[in-house]
């Protein structure tokens, strides 16, 4: 009971300590705000493409090109034999005359084609792979190379596994980020605590001849640490959901031109949560090592 | 109750302060520390609470050498005296009741105890009509008196004060006094460093001189 009632004393002097100087507070807030809304819109964005690429990646395909005089008969039996992978989800032939025929349709080849002395396309099995993961795709690509009949195995996984090492990379730069202004938030913190400090000097040195311990001084102190960082992820979730909003039509309109969906909302429960948590935290941790060095110092 | 024995303090490079003082103050004892300026009246003082420690000897309070006390056990030490300083210590961005309520909020007393006792301190020292006037607002005395309120607020057995009547008239230095008195005469233990001690009649006198008891 002692204790909740010290907590709820220090809590009550840490509010009135930080709306003494509202100006100084609200510069404090918006300057973590804005240092943890970096890599707080960073994950969003990052999260938004990464579900962009796990639905993208679905449609990476194999094409398998045969010789080109192999048979109707070993294309049937190549088909059959991709099909029964279960690492391919569906397949399609294409038979050479198909594709000259398409190729003749098309604008400005048809000339070149007709003048071929024969069909120059070979038969070709597309396969659509069950599974997104580049590296199944890639021994599957290796393994048809070598089956008979077949002249040449393409694959266009490549852009998805490039897609998937950009998201890594850029998860890599985001925590970087967040890292590094995490650190800034408790310098922030840090530095605000100390003058907080250094201007209640009196007060820290009164309480301590009327038999303050060391956990009394502190206390608001944590408070006032813990609730300027809250704060200051309460602006930072408010500026990342208002450049959500405000970037959700023309990015829905931008991803819609290359033929996808994408639509950039505000960051869900889980994420809140965890920038409103880590931010408390942080701006405990800087207020903790700043009161620390002040009172050890004396 | 406190024994200074065989206490020494130098401050760097070789100030003496005191000089191998010898003495047992007893409870609810009222004693006066007098000598001129300079003669280690408030260092004296300072060693009780530990403020100061003492370079050489011990000082014994309860039993126990607080000068072997460490930083984690001082506070509770300090909980049990009262202290007035010659400069009140006050804090100007509280009212007079916020300032006497600081004790208590230390100690953990709950709220509405906490209220009741300083309001009655401030009764006590006539200074229940001013409760919300900042410091600032107070005259010199009222400042004193508040100081006073703040020492005795959790009711320490053991009451120190530094010069307290040192920039008053004489008429509030006598009512300051008085207030001493009146917290001697029901068995509070009180030391006043003083350079007028016919203020404090009745009170042992321990006269200093450059450090050393006279």
């Amino acid at each position: 009971m002692n204790w909740l009632r010290a907590h709820g004393n220090a809590l009550r002097l840490a509010f009135k300590r930080l709306t003494s100087a509202p100006l100084n507070t609200l510069l404090a807030i918006l300057g973590i705000g804005i240092a943890l809304a970096l890599p707080a819109g960073g994950h969003l964005a990052l999260t938004h493409v990464a579900a962009l690429a796990q639905g993208a990646t679905a449609t990476p395909q194999l094409t398998v090109f045969l010789t080109l005089d192999a048979e109707r008969k070993a294309a049937q039996a190549i088909e059959t034999r991709l099909k029964e992978r279960k690492e391919v989800a569906r397949t399609e032939f294409l038979a050479r005359e198909d594709t000259l025929a398409r190729m003749k349709a098309a604008e400005g080849l048809a000339d070149v084609i007709a003048a071929l002395p024969k069909n120059p396309f070979p038969d070709a099995i597309v396969a659509i792979p069950a599974d997104d993961n580049p590296a199944a795709i890639e021994q599957l690509a290796a393994e048809a190379r070598t089956w008979p009949q077949v002249e040449q195995v393409q694959i266009d996984a490549d852009w998805a596994r490039r897609l998937h090492a950009l998201i890594r990379l850029a998860r890599v730069g985001v925590l970087l980020l967040a890292s590094l202004l995490g650190v800034g938030l408790v310098t922030i913190t840090f530095n605000t605590i100390r003058l907080q400090a250094l201007t209640r000097q009196a007060e820290i040195e009164v309480s301590q001849l009327l038999g303050a311990t060391d956990a009394f001084i502190r206390r608001p102190f944590h408070w006032y640490g813990a609730l300027l960082g809250l704060l200051g992820g309460i602006a930072a979730w408010l500026i990342v959901a208002a450049a959500a909003l405000w970037l959700a039509a023309p990015v829905a309109e931008l991803a819609q031109l290359y033929g996808l969906t994408l639509a950039l909302a505000p960051p869900g429960p889980a994420d809140s949560a965890a920038l409103l948590g880590a931010a408390t935290l942080l701006g405990w941790l800087g207020a903790a090592l700043s009161v620390y060095q002040h009172l050890r110092g004396r | 109750m406190i024994r200074f024995d065989r206490t020494a303090k130098r401050y760097p490079p070789d100030i003496v302060a005191l000089a191998d003082i010898s003495v047992d103050i007893a409870a609810g004892e009222l004693v006066t520390v007098v000598g001129h300026s300079g003669a280690g009246k408030s260092t004296l003082l300072k060693l009780i609470p530990a403020i100061e420690r003492p370079t050489a000897g011990a000082v014994l309070v309860h039993g126990q050498n607080v000068a072997a006390l460490g930083r984690a056990a001082l506070p509770f030490l300090r909980r049990n005296i009262g202290l007035v300083f010659q400069d009140q210590k006050l804090l100007f961005d509280r009212d007079a009741l916020a300032n006497v309520l600081l004790p208590l909020e230390i100690a953990g007393f709950p709220h509405k105890e906490a209220q009741r006792r300083a309001a009655a301190a401030l009764d006590k020292v006539g200074l229940l009509a001013r409760a919300r006037a900042l410091p600032i607002a107070l005259s010199g005395g009222e400042q004193q008196r508040l100081a006073i309120a703040r020492a005795v607020v959790h009711r320490p057995a053991l009451l120190l004060a530094d010069e307290p009547t040192a920039y008053l008239d004489a008429d509030t230095a006598h009512d300051v006094a008085g207030i001493f008195l009146e917290f001697h005469r029901v068995g509070v233990a009180v030391i006043v460093a003083t350079y007028d001690d016919s203020l404090f009649p009745g009170a042992r006198r321990l006269k200093l001189d450059h450090g050393r008891l006279a």
